[in-house]
């Protein structure tokens, strides 16, 4: 590919997408280290940023990549890094540099199966690590969660305008699944580079006052008031950037919670099975920070239970705890380790939920 | 119309680029298509497997559990797939390399020489070629001009001259199943 036209179809990896509407979306500036599953968001973009007057960077590691990131940013510039869990990792010190800084910057992470070196296939179990941190500090990193080749490159352009319009970093979280499967994708978002304007970047201070990026607050009080601020624009981030898809919600039994890979899965199960005598609902989290706890709680007011599917031991479930508020039974299905749930399994579990139901309502 | 097929064989027969090629022409025809390859820590000789979905209505798990095709182009392959079959399924072997199986679901089984048409036609790699020749005479699935139009794209620069033995190994394909 050396460019791409408008409204034409491609068919592209997940990962190539993502690299590919990073491009588009105005971002010159991509360092990387080489990692399975998201190897080709590197080659995608070795070979095309030197045509598009980029630089690419293969780096000596992590560490570099993400503060290699910082300066970029720092400087005013669209910048991306990418890699899996493992390399994930390695770059949280930065990306709560990054934060404390209030630098914007898109980090892709393609999950792979952990804890430790894991293995390469999908998993959702980096949630936890990219909704409540990761790294040190009171910091979030809103983070966008794509089901579709389609959605990663769409989320993608949001994501550079979400960093420059809160200059916070945002993280795309998508799966191996994801990254390596191929399918149609069509370039129809605008690069919008110059929509905020970046007065605060280190751009040389000849003729002006000169800025300070700095995440450093050592005089007592200070970060205490820096923190208020970081709080106040996460407030508003939450009450703003919220995003989810629903389907067939209003008159559900049971609603399930499930996204990227597994919400598509949960979506087969939707259209396929009517061999149950229960209505079953879907609520798809695209923001995983800010997290779609509203929908939630009102559904939960109604429903006869919360199912979540997650391809993790019981992650983003403690959200949806937390978001039902004991007002219904939230129950959680889940594979680790490069396991996928299956339609049939689905079908099973909200059986059991069924039966429960049924046994309970017995004995009251 | 749906359709799932997997494809698989060694590493090197092909089958990585004929999946993508036939995406990529049905996905041209307005289809929506999904093309999920096996990227493991694969050794050498090991199997190489891709999962193509075609459907005219949304695609949701591109992972495939019961196939309506398997393109198997070596035994390996077969035993590592053969229960993906249900008994409406099609199965296309690469005969050459696949001897005598049991046929317990008493499926379609279409036996290709694939490796040794394409060997005669003066290029062994194009046994790829071959088996999409075979199978699209039996399902009809998609435009084999658009499929040239991809390949050719693939097919520049100092790849150029391999064009005419593809194009002829899909005839020869065809040209098989027709005449058996």
């Amino acid at each position: 590919m050396t460019s791409t036209e408008k409204n034409k179809k491609y068919l592209l990896t997940g990962n190539e997408a993502c690299a590919e509407a990073a491009i588009q979306a105005g971002c010159r500036f991509y360092y990387g280290y080489p990692i399975t599953p998201q190897n080709e968001i590197l080659t995608h973009m070795a070979i095309r940023m030197p045509q598009v007057g980029g630089t690419f960077i293969q780096v000596e590691s992590e560490l570099a990549a993400i503060n290699m990131v910082y300066g970029s940013a720092a400087a005013g510039a669209r910048t991306m890094t990418s890699s899996s869990g493992p390399g994930i990792s390695l770059k949280q010190e930065g990306i709560s540099y990054l934060a404390g800084s209030e630098l914007p910057c898109v980090i892709v992470n393609i999950q792979r199966g952990g804890p430790g070196l894991g293995d390469i296939s999908p998993s959702q179990a980096d949630y936890f690590q990219a909704v409540k941190g990761g790294g040190h500090g009171d910091y979030h990193t809103i983070v966008l969660a794509p089901g579709s080749v389609q959605e990663a490159a769409d989320l993608v352009f949001d994501a550079f305008d979400l960093a420059d319009c809160y200059r916070n970093p945002v993280m795309i979280l998508g799966d191996a699944q994801l990254g390596q499967m191929m399918e149609p994708v069509v370039f129809n978002k605008k690069c919008k580079p110059n929509l905020y304007k970046k007065d605060w970047a280190l751009t040389g201070a000849d003729g002006r006052k000169k800025n300070i990026i700095k995440s450093f607050y050592p005089v007592k009080g200070e970060l205490e008031k820096f923190n208020a601020k970081l709080q106040k624009k996460y407030r508003q981030i939450k009450a703003e950037e919220v995003r989810y898809e629903e389907i067939n919600i209003e008159n559900a039994d049971i609603v399930i919670v499930a996204y990227g890979t597994c919400a598509r899965i949960c979506k087969e199960f939707l259209k396929k099975d009517q061999s149950l005598n229960v209505k079953v609902g879907l609520i798809r989290p695209i923001t995983l920070w800010p997290f779609p706890a509203d929908i939630i709680q009102k559904v939960s007011e109604r429903v006869q239970a919360i199912l979540t599917v997650e391809m993790s031991a019981g992650q983003m479930v403690e959200d949806v705890r937390l978001s039902v508020s004991g007002r219904c039974p939230v129950h959680f299905y889940g594979r680790t380790g490069g396991g996928i749930p299956t339609p049939k399994e689905i079908l099973k579990k909200i059986s059991e939920i069924v039966s429960v139901k049924v046994k309970g309502t017995c004995a009251t | 119309m749906s359709e799932k097929v997997i494809l698989a064989g060694l590493g090197g027969q092909g089958m990585m680029l004929l999946g993508r090629l036939i995406a990529q022409a049905l996905m041209l025809e307005g289809k929506n298509v999904t093309f999920y390859p096996s990227y493991g820590t694969e050794v050498r000789g090991g199997t190489a497997y891709y999962h193509l979905t075609v459907s005219e209505e949304e695609i949701f798990s591109p992972v495939i559990e019961e196939a309506d095709t398997l393109i198997m182009m070596n035994l390996p392959s077969y035993l590592k797939f053969k229960d993906f079959l249900k008994p409406d399924s099609m199965l296309f072997l690469n005969s050459s390399m696949i001897g005598k199986i049991e046929n317990e679901m008493n499926i379609d089984v279409y036996r290709i020489p694939a490796t040794k048409i394409a060997n005669d036609i003066g290029n062994v790699v194009a046994s790829n070629m071959v088996m999409l020749g075979a199978y699209n005479e039996v399902k009809n699935l998609v435009s084999i001009p658009v499929f040239l139009s991809c390949l050719k794209n693939v097919l520049k620069g100092r790849k150029e001259p391999f064009y005419e033995v593809n194009k002829l190994a899909i005839e020869r394909g065809a040209e098989f199943v027709r005449k058996s």
